[in-house]
């Protein structure tokens, strides 16, 4: 008897057990999981207004990019499609391609990476955006002002992308602490591509800590080291110490090392941003290169050593102060160091320009939703010597297409 | 030097202690978490009722905690889209990836409200898979507990027994509790409300509120002043008694239309430690009848 009440109880429990089984409804079709990749378009365009012309480079800085990203009028940006998917259950490829206004495309991203190495290790592989400083991994369409930082543009031509591999590590700590290492081929600025070399041409390591302070704030800091080489690396009219009209164009190659360091802090009341938020943030890069420099190659060709320490950073803060409403405030500034110049040059190539190039920004923008934005932006440019530049730029960024998720 | 080394241990070796590790991304869930792991867990939860789900920065402290989380306990149905994706994808713990047994998602075990017939941001932030704001329903947590607690069973069989009996226990007290704010509540049967977002379908199907109204032009855009003043004109065709808002959002078109429509403002806390009172789950709901039958004086 005592036992068959125990074999009722039994099933009793197991009947329970099998309708205790949740009935589980699928969403399949929806989100990302679905077997089309997730996409998105961004669009962006600009007004521009410049009192001075804008292809001429910042002082002390001839020999590096000015790559500003904007011309008079009215002006279409890049528009960036992007296309991302889970490969299997191992990877996930993403690939932006950027549709230049005056035709054409170039594949700003397209690179695979692991889902499921696990220990906190996530490589990458193809082509992607360093991950050294705050700015550099950020897409166009999520920065805080039209441009990029001046010493964006010219130690990493806007923004340091390589094809290469790259291993991130997250320490199992509650303090958010990472360490990247990435090899590549070394074909963007500071670097240049050498296709007669097996070796890497470029490697980049870097460090962030971060954590919050209390609900409202959050941090991030961060550590790089970069180093490549130049190789025949030609500029263009570049001024010189004779005072040739128009410049000339010198070559180098030699080694380039750059640390940066970079900081972020957001603050919100309780970390609510619906609201009011705050950001601030910056950055420091200090290069060295360190090589042979050929003078006038299209005259007297004359190499000799050379070599200069070079500088930059920018601080900047942006205040939401009311909802969809922005103001920010941007400092930048670059060094321009004093070359050591071989003595075969010395009567040729400038050594110390005696400049601080500076541009002082202001931002104000509106959004209606989280997919578009209407900017207008303020800027008073005194990179070059003697040239003040005042810049007044309206500019729409939009996307359209899949949701994507921002990194803090 | 050998200090050093033995910190470097401990922090590797921390993955290996007793409890469960748990992510909650709301405070909802990370209670309901902790009513039914008990000390079996270490609960950690990612935002808190002060914050916009939708709107979260996909913080390093998130990614952090995310490293060595066994179980991801979400919403779901694309309320997360904006800041978890990174989350996961930053934090190296194939583990907690989608589709794997360490990642929950509640709106999966819920019958979901406004399904949208048609896809298009012209209609506002839309989520495909329906209004993800589930946990105003208190009916909506049996099935998402009884789901929690199996897969708790699946990752910690150890304790299977133990998730098992405080499953039980929940379930007796919350039916317990839901008889209760029924009852409580049946005075705001009917009663037609205004509400700042659309975050309330699951509520008012639950005590029978009518929704007549939305501050939000469309959902997740800001209430603009031409829409405020469309919603109020609307209301002297079909007056509101009360016009709803959750804590985290801004109170001033609440407030805006509460004095010029002679209604009252009435703020839910949305979620546990949206308000003083609302400690837990029960005093979530507590708090949130009590404010309502407030706002019908």
């Amino acid at each position: 008897m005592r036992e068959q009440i125990r074999q009722l109880e039994q099933r009793m429990q197991q009947a329970e057990a099998n309708s205790a089984q949740p009935a589980e409804h699928d969403h399949a079709g929806s989100g990302d999981n679905a077997f089309n990749p997730a996409m998105s378009l961004i669009l962006s365009g600009t007004y521009s207004r410049l009192t001075q012309d804008s292809a001429i480079p910042s002082t002390g800085f001839a020999m590096s990019p000015n790559n500003h990203g904007y011309s008079r009028s009215f002006s279409l940006q890049e528009s960036e499609l992007g296309i991302s998917a889970n490969i299997d259950p191992q990877f996930r490829g993403v690939a932006t391609i950027a549709l230049a206004p005056e035709g054409g495309s170039s594949v700003e991203n397209a690179f695979v990476q692991t889902t499921a190495l696990g220990n906190g290790l996530n490589l990458k592989m193809g082509r992607f955006f360093s991950g050294l400083g705050y700015l550099n991994e950020q897409h166009a369409h999520a920065w805080d002002f039209v441009d990029q930082p001046l010493v964006y543009r010219t130690f990493w031509d806007n923004q340091l992308g390589d094809d290469g591999v790259q291993l991130k590590w997250l320490a199992p700590s509650d303090t958010f602490i990472e360490l990247g290492a990435e090899i590549g081929r070394g074909r963007g600025y500071p670097g240049s591509d050498r296709q007669d070399s097996n070796g890497a041409g470029a490697t980049t390591l870097f460090a962030h800590i971060g954590d919050d302070i209390g609900a409202s704030s959050s941090w991030r800091a961060g550590l790089s080291l970069q180093q490549t080489q130049r190789v025949n690396a030609v500029s263009n009219n570049v001024p010189d110490l004779p005072g040739t009209a128009g410049g000339v164009s010198n070559s180098f190659s030699g080694d380039s090392k750059t640390y940066g360091l970079d900081f972020v802090w957001k603050y919100a009341p309780n970390g609510n941003t619906s609201v009011t938020s705050f950001k601030l943030q910056g950055e420091y890069f200090q290069r060295r290169e360190d090589g042979r420099l050929s003078y006038d190659i299209a005259a007297t060709n004359t190499t000799d050593s050379y070599s200069v320490t070079q500088s930059g950073w920018y601080v900047q803060g942006v205040y939401q102060f009311m909802p969809r409403w922005r103001a920010g405030l941007r400092y930048d500034q670059l060094g321009s160091g004093t070359a050591q110049v071989g003595a075969l040059n010395s009567a040729n190539v400038i050594s110390n320009y005696a400049y601080t190039p500076t541009r002082s920004t202001l931002m104000f923008d509106f959004n209606p939703s989280e997919f578009s934005r209407l900017r207008l932006q303020l800027a008073q440019d005194k990179s070059r010597e003697g040239l003040t530049d005042n810049h007044i730029f309206l500019q729409y960024v939009m996307s359209l297409g899949a949701h994507g998720a921002h990194q803090f | 030097m050998q200090k050093i080394l033995f910190i470097f241990l401990l922090l590797l070796g921390s993955n290996a202690h007793a409890a469960l590790s748990i992510f909650a991304c709301e405070p909802e869930w990370a209670a309901l978490a902790q009513e039914l792991a008990g000390d079996k867990a270490s609960i950690y939860a990612a935002t808190n009722a002060l914050q916009d789900p939708h709107h979260v920065e996909a913080r390093p402290s998130l990614i952090a905690r995310a490293r060595r989380a066994q179980l991801v306990v979400c919403t779901g149905a694309e309320l997360e889209i904006g800041w978890l994706p990174v989350i996961l994808r930053e934090a190296g713990n194939p583990d907690i990836g989608t589709g794997k047994p360490g990642n929950f998602e509640a709106a999966r075990y819920v019958h979901m409200l406004e399904l949208p017939s048609r896809l298009d941001r012209a209609e506002g932030d839309v989520h495909a898979a329906g209004n993800p704001h589930i946990q105003l329903d208190a009916r909506n947590y049996p099935p998402v507990a009884q789901a929690l607690s199996s897969r708790l069973a699946e990752l910690d069989p150890a304790n299977a027994a133990f998730y098992s009996a405080r499953l039980k226990s929940f379930n007796g007290t919350w039916q317990a509790a839901i008889t209760r704010w029924e009852a409580l509540a049946a005075p705001l049967k009917g009663q037609p409300v205004l509400v700042q977002h659309r975050a309330y379908p699951y509520l008012a199907n639950w005590l029978g509120l009518k929704q007549v109204g939305e501050l939000e032009a469309k959902p997740g855009m800001e209430p603009s002043a031409a829409h405020l003043s469309q919603v109020l004109s609307g209301l002297q065709q079909q007056p509101a008694r009360m016009v709803l808002r959750a804590a985290y959002q801004d109170g001033k078109p609440s407030e805006w239309i509460a004095q010029r429509a002679h209604v009252n403002a009435v703020t839910l806390p949305f979620s546990v430690g949206g308000t003083d009172a609302a400690k837990d789950l029960y005093s979530l709901f507590d708090d949130t009848i009590a404010r309502l039958l407030g706002g019908l004086k």
